[in-house]
């Protein structure tokens, strides 16, 4: 069987309740079944996650690193965006 | 131990011994069969998913040898059950050691061990004897992922491409000779159940099939009768895979005896 009739997935682990799906890798897989399978088996050994999502990487749209300067070099210069401009008063304590 | 004897009193620290080494020998053997794909795998993934299930089989094997040792009170550990017997003092079935062949014929073996052990495992759990009945409660989940893991792969390859199916099909044949001994019975069995430690293989038969049959099913597969079962393992009369084996499996203990690490 040719490397290319197994489709590549992309995994997400969600670490503990609460916290948001995150990006781990992916995994070479038939079908969905077979990619939560492969996910479990080769993101999961030492306890890292308690949900697993798989999503075809054909699935995924990308931006272009081409296009790396004008999607996000106009967010640098503006520092204002950034709430670093209050005092903090002590008793709210770490944010 | 106390808690084995005043639990299951009309069964001997020499038969529960038996039965325990049976089920241990069971998994050493099989996990170590596994772990020989390690590095060897058709991809990544299978290269970590079956040292994944051969890890979980020889988690049990250990809590089974640990146990035994203590039933048998010679003072042996683990380490000396487990690696120090001779090729007749195994009494694991047959299936156990069959050569791994290629990945259908491993993923077959699996399947149908892990459909053997699900329904024993979950009978354990409600064992009168409560160590096993802890080893049950976790191993209960270990070989449900097993079944879930290998019964794909048997649907994805008997029901695959012309060359897939053709393998499964090969491994069916292959494995039909190994599948009667799992469920035979005899005096250790008899004993084990009737003081309500675990349920006597014989009884398993329809669970077996119950997994088996959807699954074969959804593959495209037919069952295969075999004319005559082989048979001998639970005597210790092994076939000439083991020896090979052992050999390997052994080759630390032999050479530097007592060693740990």
């Amino acid at each position: 069987m040719s490397k290319n009739q197994i489709p590549l997935w992309e995994v997400f682990i969600r670490p503990r309740n609460g916290l948001a799906h995150k990006h781990c890798g992916s995994v070479h897989a038939a079908d969905e079944v077979m990619a939560l399978q492969a996910a479990r088996d080769v993101y999961t050994r030492r306890g890292e996650g308690t949900s697993i999502w798989v999503v075809p990487s054909s699935a995924i749209t990308a931006s272009d690193p081409e296009n790396k300067d004008e999607n996000f070099e106009p967010a640098m210069s503006k520092v204002y965006r950034h709430p670093t401009f209050y005092e903090i008063p002590e008793e709210v304590g770490h944010m | 131990m106390a808690a084995a004897s005043s639990t299951a009193p009309s069964i001997s620290g020499e038969t529960l011994t038996a039965f325990l080494l049976r089920l241990a020998d069971d998994h050493l053997v099989l996990g170590h069969r596994l772990s020989e794909w390690c590095g060897h795998a058709p991809m990544l993934e299978e290269d970590l998913a079956m040292p994944n299930m051969a890890l979980d089989l020889i988690g049990q094997a250990r809590s089974l040898y640990q146990y035994a040792g203590e039933v048998e009170g010679k003072g042996r550990d683990e380490d000396q059950i487990a690696y120090v017997r001779r090729e007749r003092e195994y009494v694991n079935c047959l299936m156990a050691e069959r050569q791994n062949g290629d990945f259908a014929h491993t993923m077959l073996r699996q399947f149908y061990f892990a459909a053997f052990m699900q329904p024993l495992w979950q009978a354990m759990m409600t064992s009168t004897d409560e160590r096993l009945a802890g080893i049950a409660a976790k191993a209960e989940k270990e070989v449900a992922y097993h079944i879930r893991h290998a019964g794909e792969w048997v649907v994805r390859l008997g029901d695959g491409t012309e060359e897939s199916t053709r393998r499964m099909k090969a491994a069916v044949e292959a494995l039909a000779p190994y599948v009667d001994e799992l469920f035979e019975s005899d005096d250790v069995t008899r004993a084990v159940a009737g003081a309500g430690i675990a349920p006597d293989p014989s009884t398993l038969r329809p669970a077996f099939d119950a997994i088996v049959g959807p699954v074969f099913a959804e593959a495209g597969l037919e069952w295969v009768e075999t004319p005559y079962g082989q048979t001998g393992g639970r005597q210790g009369r092994h076939g000439e895979a083991l020896g090979f084996l052992l050999a390997e499996l052994q080759y630390m203990q032999r050479t530097y005896p007592g060693m740990t690490w």
